[in-house]
């Protein structure tokens, strides 16, 4: 297994090099690492074994959907397709010449990309897992959890107690099914990132955004009298400084689900090119003797970042716990808690 | 830049496929585990409070039954005691009895003893006055058979009366 691993890890590491070499031949590790953390219209898996993903576009309300193999010759060579081509890393219409038109208005992406295949992996695997554990649950209600059904029991019942019920109080309830999807999904997607040839999914802009957007909307729409009254009237501000403060609560609300966003992103996203980073030390000094040093530090990179993968999911969980605490508080001291 | 814009599809994808696992999630997984955990939970807590509750069953029953043990012990006691105390009277009033009746029957012994002695004595007396008589019979025929004892005598009778 382990072997397996190593393997897979060089024949990773060989592709991305391979790709990231300039015309000259020269690596620059930089535009390597751009690559891997980035979207992707196909999956490296390794050397050689490469799914062409399919893309669909929306131009000008007209669907259009075709394989990313279009984009590419028998030499691995981007080549235009059917008036559309790849140009850094995004699909642009293009004239009869291959050259990028200067009206790009009306062309919506919404191709399966390397990110999107990860996405439905890995809801794929949850839905797989819980689906499982569930039965288990239904089957035998009264009995000890055994087998997989141990290990996630008492993350669920961590999350449900220490999470939820610490946070946000008695209507913990309705906000359960919500916090364990959101906490799993990040937590699944972020070990998937760190297997060699996962995606970086967490750690896209557009993935941490959707969530921390639904937090957001899920926060403003339990919010009671308590929540907006804070906000539309501090209590103990005299009302002459409301022009000042209602501006900065409105911001204050943006400003939450914005640190969630950014702070998952940047973790994840930190993570990888660090450990990326490490590996194109070996390439830079173009020197072998490098490896031992850069795969001893990426090992422990890698420890790190299994850890980091549960602490994210966890403070994510945690902080949209607090934020719906505060939105369903009932008590009339709501400054207390800021 | 490139890193922190995000991409119209992907946040069409994840909005999509994040929704709908959080609603097929939602509705075939967290709300039977939920359920389940709670159910068991309660069941757990049933059991002990159960438990507890059979405790303080066992120890009330438990005091029930010392005091009934206690009372049972000084029932006895009693009892013995009135036993004893019955046995004690029985054994007094024999004691006395047989006392009395011992008595009785030395003083019985003693009165037919008695009365023997008496006869006894009285059968001596009367033997030894006719014996006595008899004797003396045969003295004074003997005596009085010579004039001079007789007048001797005579006269010492009229002595003796003369003192008188």
């Amino acid at each position: 297994m382990k072997r397996l691993f190593v393997l897979l890890f060089s024949f990773l590491t060989l592709t991305a090099f391979a790709e990231a070499a300039s015309e000259d031949g020269k690596f620059e590790p930089g535009a390597m690492i751009t690559h891997h953390i980035a979207d992707d219209y196909t999956w490296h898996f390794a050397d050689g074994v490469v799914a062409y993903l399919p893309v669909i576009l929306v131009d000008n309300g007209e669907f259009q959907v075709f394989s990313s193999s279009n984009f590419y010759n028998e030499a691995h060579e981007l080549v235009p397709y059917n008036g559309y081509a790849l140009d850094h890393g995004h699909i642009v219409k293009v004239d009869a010449s291959g050259e990028p038109l200067a009206d790009q208005a009306g062309l919506y992406d919404f191709s399966i990309t390397k990110n999107v295949a990860s996405l439905f992996v890995s809801v794929a695997l949850m839905l797989v897992i819980f689906f499982v554990i569930a039965g288990r649950y239904k089957n035998n209600a009264k009995t000890a959890p055994r087998g997989i059904q141990s290990f996630f029991e008492p993350i669920i019942i961590f999350i449900r107690d220490e999470i939820a019920k610490a946070n946000i109080g008695p209507k913990y309830e309705r906000y359960m099914p919500y916090l364990l999807t959101v906490f799993f999904f990040i937590w699944f997607n972020n070990l998937l990132g760190l297997m060699p040839g996962g995606a970086n999914l967490t750690g896209n802009i557009a993935v941490t955004l959707v969530l921390a957007g639904i937090t957001l909307l899920i926060t403003l729409f339990s919010g009671n009298k308590n929540y907006w009254k804070h906000i539309v009237a501090t209590p103990g501000v005299p009302t002459w400084l409301a022009p000042i403060m209602i501006p900065v609560e409105l911001i204050g609300i943006l400003t939450k689900p914005f640190s969630l966003m950014v702070r998952l992103f940047a973790n994840i996203t930190a993570g990888h090119i660090i450990i990326l980073s490490l590996f194109s030390l070996i390439f830079i000094f173009e020197s072998i003797s490098v490896a031992p040093l850069s795969v001893a530090f990426s090992i422990f990179m890698m420890f790190l970042e299994l850890f980091v993968a549960l602490l994210q999911a966890y403070i994510f969980t945690l902080l949209s716990a607090m934020y719906f605490g505060g939105a369903v508080e009932e008590h009339d001291h709501a400054d207390e808690h800021h | 830049m490139e890193l922190v814009t995000p991409g119209i599809g992907l946040i069409f994808w994840q909005t999509v496929v994040f929704l709908l696992v959080l609603f097929l999630l939602g509705k075939f997984a967290w709300k039977p585990i939920m359920n389940a955990l709670q159910e068991r939970e309660s069941s757990i807590e049933n059991a002990l409070s159960a438990a507890e509750k059979a405790k303080l069953e066992m120890q009330a029953l438990k005091a029930d039954n010392e005091k009934l043990l206690a009372e049972a012990r000084l029932e006895r006691d009693k009892i013995l005691k009135e036993a004893t105390d019955a046995a004690n009277s029985i054994v007094e009033t024999a004691k006395q009895k047989a006392n009395e009746e011992g008595a009785r029957m030395i003083e019985q012994a003693r009165e037919s003893i008695e009365n023997e002695k008496r006869a006894a004595i009285t059968e001596v007396k009367n033997m030894a006055a006719s014996l006595s008589l008899e004797i003396a019979e045969q003295i004074l025929r003997k005596e009085l058979s010579d004039k001079n004892a007789q007048q001797a005598l005579a006269q010492e009778y009229i002595r003796e009366v003369t003192l008188n």
